[in-house]
């Protein structure tokens, strides 16, 4: 074997591994969130133990300040992430594809304008624009957050689509295809949509990664979802107090945080290089 | 008989920069003809504004009627239904002038399933399948199965040029437009391509557009030939008589640089 198809296929063995483990890890995590709609270890509302009670073979990860079964909690927590991630970047990813592909096809003026208006609100951080969207709403619910998400990664969607879309709008084989008699909408869905995809998962990736952690934060800070929908944040923030007596409490759902961002990221760069017909060859 | 192309007075500019000025040419049902020029000579955007897809920066006035419709200043509807129908077009670089993430059997599928939706108003895909299969022999690609299942970067130069003749042939244009089709492949594919395109304009009869700066690949496929230097026609006429007996300066450096070369090659050969 000659050294190069050697480094290829060591390349492509590194792919498939990362692949795997980020199959692994969302799997095991959509997995949980089903279950939890039949079925959880204890009930998610009630204590069913002492408080603060160490892990043992009845609580395997222990219990929470309130004698609940932190397991448990765990679990409908990863539902709740799931949710949110994924209800974040489809909104994202509707408004923001949608808008993006408008401003690449603009008259210059209205181009300028997008571009300026998305400029600004990408400057907000994306948990300061939820922050306003929930506050703006008058009772904090899990969809006010989602929603506040989705409006904010649409923004940053919108200005890579744009940016992408216009790339793909420059290339030959663009006008090649008009000149059979491709018509815009034509060339957006069957040329533009295709060649743009694989960065833009990837994107989508790092955006549901980045709900994720930023629904934690928004109930870290008692804006996100209320009870009874447990959120990994908001069992750090109920962690907080006790960290040092009972630190299981903020290592648990820190790691299954750590564990979905990292296994949607794995998953989306596995997905991109399967999905991509010049992988192996120099890029 | 009307012409297929007439351009009348065509002026192109970028900004105040003249790019082609007052072109005047036609082009009857099943003519072939030669546009030539060196590099930068505007025969490129003669050719792009014959069918309406000049960049929006990029001026245009005087009168283009292809099919005996006006596209100067013709709506993007009206356009997309003459393209591919009256006119076609071959690019120079066939790697670029195909969408890399598109199998090529789909991409000579997508100007299939547009002309049988535009003649018969319905398509079924066993029809297309078939007719894309027809089209890979015609340019003669050998391993069809193959062909059809790969993507750009999976063929070779040439090959990639005769998936890019069976897109337009897919049209059914009545007007070939070859802009400088062989000259990004070598020697050898150049004359297979040319032989190719040769053939396929005088089985079907269309009309042919050939640009070219080189001038023994330009004899060899067409009747007539227009010269253009700077954006400005300085002679057309018959290709015997433009060739055999140059009168402008120009035409005449033209002839002589391509009898030197075939001297070169002689004397070498
Ligand atoms: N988008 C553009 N804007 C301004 N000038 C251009 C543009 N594209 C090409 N040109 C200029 O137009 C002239 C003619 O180009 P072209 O028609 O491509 O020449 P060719 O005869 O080699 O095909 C060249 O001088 C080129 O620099
Ligand atoms: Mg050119």
């Amino acid at each position: 074997m000659s050294p190069v198809e050697t480094s290829v296929s060591r390349r492509e063995q590194r792919h498939s591994l990362a692949l795997t483990l980020g199959l692994a890890l969302v799997g095991i995590n959509l997995l949980v969130a089903l279950l939890t709609l039949f079925w959880t270890p204890y009930d998610p509302l009630n204590a069913s133990g002492g408080r603060l009670e160490a892990p043992s073979l009845l609580h395997w990860l222990g219990t929470d300040r309130l004698g609940r079964d932190l397991l448990t909690q765990l679990m409908i927590g990863a539902r709740t992430a799931l949710l949110v991630g994924t209800g974040a970047v489809a909104i994202g990813a509707t408004v923001g594809v949608s808008l993006g592909v408008l401003a690449a096809f603009a008259t210059r003026l209205a181009d300028d304008v997008m571009a300026a208006t998305l400029d600004i609100l990408i400057a907000f951080p994306t948990l300061l624009l939820a922050m306003l969207v929930v506050a703006a709403s008058d009772s904090a619910s899990l969809w006010t957050a989602i929603l506040a998400l989705g409006l904010a990664i649409s923004a940053t969607v919108a200005r890579l689509t744009r940016i992408l879309a216009k790339r793909v709008l420059r290339q030959d084989y663009i006008v090649a295809s008009r000149t059979s008699g491709t018509s815009w909408a034509g060339v957006v869905f069957r040329h533009v949509l295709p060649n743009i995809w694989p960065t833009l998962s990837v994107n989508f990736a790092l955006q549901f990664g980045l709900a994720v952690i930023a629904e934690a934060s928004l109930s870290y800070l008692g804006l996100g979802a209320p009870p009874p929908n447990a959120s990994w944040g908001r069992l750090l923030q109920e962690a907080q107090g006790t960290v040092y007596t009972a630190p299981i409490g903020a290592i648990a759902p820190g790691i299954a945080l750590v564990a979905l961002v990292i296994g949607m990221n794995l998953l989306a760069d596995g997905l991109r290089d399967i999905g991509d017909p010049t992988r192996g060859r120099s890029r | 008989m009307t012409a297929l192309l007439n351009i009348q007075g065509l002026h192109i500019r970028a900004g105040d920069k003249p790019l082609v000025s007052d072109l005047s040419f036609s082009i009857r049902p099943g003519e072939r003809i030669g546009l030539i020029g060196e590099s930068g000579s505007g025969k490129s955007m003669t050719a792009m504004a014959a069918t309406g897809l000049l960049p929006v920066s990029i001026g245009v006035s005087g009168s283009i009627e292809l099919d005996s419709q006006q596209v100067v200043g013709a709506t993007d509807s009206v356009m997309n239904r003459l393209r591919g129908a009256a006119a076609a077009v071959v690019f120079q670089e066939p790697l670029t002038a195909l969408d890399p993430l598109m199998k090529i059997g789909r991409q000579i599928a997508e100007p299939v399933r547009r002309r049988l939706e535009r003649e018969s108003g319905k398509t079924s895909k066993d029809v297309v399948q078939r007719e894309v299969r027809d089209l890979i022999d015609k340019v003669a690609l050998p391993q069809p199965e193959r062909i059809i299942n790969s993507y750009p970067h999976e063929v070779s130069g040439g090959q990639r040029q005769r998936v890019a003749i069976a897109m337009a042939l897919a049209c059914r244009p009545k007007l070939l437009i070859a802009d400088e089709p062989t000259t990004a492949l070598d020697v050898t594919t150049q004359a297979e391509i040319l032989k190719l395109l040769d053939q396929l304009v005088r089985e079907t009869g269309m009309a042919l557009l050939f640009i070219s700066h080189d001038l023994p690949v330009v004899a060899q496929v067409v009747e007539r030939v227009i010269v253009l230097k700077n954006g400005v026609a300085v002679e057309e006429g018959p290709v015997k008589a433009v060739f055999g007996n140059p009168q402008h300066d120009y035409t005449k450096t033209l002839v002589e640089a391509a009898r030197l070369f075939d001297e070169a090659l002689g004397a070498t050969g």
